[in-house]
């Protein structure tokens, strides 16, 4: 349990200094930007707590939110996200089979799942975040074009650091 | 109770997602200017063009001021008429320079009770002798003429209306100066007077106007009606002809009361001619 906690304080302390320090400044042509701190929120292990879920959500989008200089924006997408999180685990996974290794990791769940998990959730995510961000539908081409384009550079970066990471994991 | 909060907690992602989406939406909005002010602004849309239905109702309400300042404006307007002066050159003829002073004054009044469907209609006005209302005024509006004060309180008037059995005031025809005078019609119509006693010489046209005379309350000209029948029944000597009035009384809201500065003095004298007869 306690290393359950320190693993994910230690993904979050790193996600977010990734995304703050490198992926904040990598901009393809303006209209692809990666997101890759939901991350965090998308291997959170499978029995959290709804309310904690909510809460540990909203507090990664407000932390990114206080480097990006806009209060509110991804804490609201990432409270989407953690409610699309839920409803998706409801309706793909049973309850019962997780005893041991209660995390959605690619190692685990294995490829497909968790590509159609990073891919759903992803979108739900970029799709709020970014018609927020842009508040208005008279630039809908150019919102929907970074959506598309963010959303394939995210699920790409998420898709390599599972491969990094829990390659590894499993040869143990 | 009991199922409520089993049904909250069946549901409880559901809720909690709506607790913390609200709650970063509402910081979003109020921390982020531009989305504060596209949030004001498509707010302005609804809420502007709500404004602008609510200032044309407003419109309305104050009509009721415009209106009264606008009554203010024409009695003021009105007592500088000529027609509200008379000659006064030959008793002042060495050295005044006023040529006109004032015989008929003019106070406006708002009607604040009215009825047309009786058989005696009254009207009350709002205000009585605290303005200088004495029984006995004539009332006008601005369509042609509406009655006489029959009863005056501190701030209140009475007005006998035209259409009234009782009510008769002197009239003419506007070409040919024929008099006669004005009563309401027979059949209870508010919109029909009866002009009696015109003399037999007069040739009165279909749509010739009806005005006063000059010989009773009102100011000379005041519009009456239009002559809308000739086939009334006829006195030999004297012709009786119908009048469409010019006044809708039902729709009486501003009228002046006029104040005819000698009519006590012309009532006296002819008091006494009568007396001495």
């Amino acid at each position: 349990m306690s290393k359950h906690i320190l693993i994910n304080l230690l993904r979050f302390i790193v996600l977010v200094f990734i995304q703050v320090f490198l992926l904040k400044n990598i901009s393809l042509y303006n209209l692809s930007t990666p997101y890759l701190y939901i991350l965090f929120i998308l291997l959170l292990p499978f029995e959290t707590p709804n309310l904690l879920l909510f809460a540990l959500a909203f507090l990664m989008g407000l932390t990114i939110d206080s480097f990006y200089d806009t209060p509110g924006l991804h804490a609201a997408s990432c409270v989407l996200l953690a409610f699309v999180r839920i409803i998706f685990i409801s309706l793909t996974v049973q309850k019962d089979g997780f005893d041991n290794e209660p995390e959605p990791t690619l190692n685990i769940m294995g490829f497909r799942w968790f590509f159609t998990y990073t891919i759903t959730l992803t979108l739900f995510h970029h799709f709020f975040l970014l018609n927020i961000e842009a508040f208005s539908f008279s630039e809908i081409q150019y919102t929907l074009s970074r959506f598309l384009l963010s959303s394939i550079f995210t699920v790409f970066l998420i898709l390599i650091s599972g491969l990094l990471f829990f390659r590894r994991k499993e040869r143990k | 109770m009991r199922n409520l909060w089993i049904f909250i907690s069946k549901y409880n992602a559901f809720f909690l997602f709506l607790i913390f989406e609200v709650s970063s939406l509402i910081i979003y909005v109020k921390y982020n200017s531009f989305q504060k002010a596209a949030f004001i602004n498509s707010s302005n849309e609804v809420t502007g063009s709500l404004y602008a239905r609510v200032n044309e109702f407003y419109g309305y309400l104050s009509l009721k001021e415009v209106n009264d300042s606008l009554a203010r404006e024409n009695t003021h307007l009105r007592n500088q008429l000529k027609s509200s002066f008379y000659v006064d050159t030959l008793n002042k003829h060495k050295v005044t320079d006023t040529v006109y002073k004032q015989q008929y004054e003019y106070v406006a009044a708002k009607v604040i009770n009215n009825s047309v469907n009786r058989s005696n209609n009254y009207l009350t006005i709002n205000i009585g002798a605290n303005k200088g209302i004495a029984k006995g005024m004539g009332v006008i509006c601005d369509k042609g003429i509406v009655g006489k004060v029959v009863y005056v309180s501190a701030h209140f008037a009475v007005v006998q209306s035209l259409l009234h059995k009782d009510s008769q005031f002197s009239a003419m025809l506007a070409k040919n100066r024929e008099i006669g005078y004005i009563t309401w019609g027979d059949d209870l119509d508010p919109h029909k007077g009866l002009l009696k006693d015109v003399s037999n010489n007069a040739v009165p046209k279909l749509g010739e106007p009806v005005v006063t005379s000059g010989y009773s309350l009102f100011p000379e000209g005041i519009p009456i009606g239009k002559i809308s029948s000739l086939h009334t029944k006829s006195g030999g000597l004297l012709l009786n002809m119908e009048v469409t009035l010019a006044v809708d009384f039902s729709k009486l809201e501003y009228v002046n009361v006029v104040d005819n500065k000698f009519a006590k003095e012309q009532e006296g004298l002819e008091a006494q001619q009568k007396k001495n007869e």
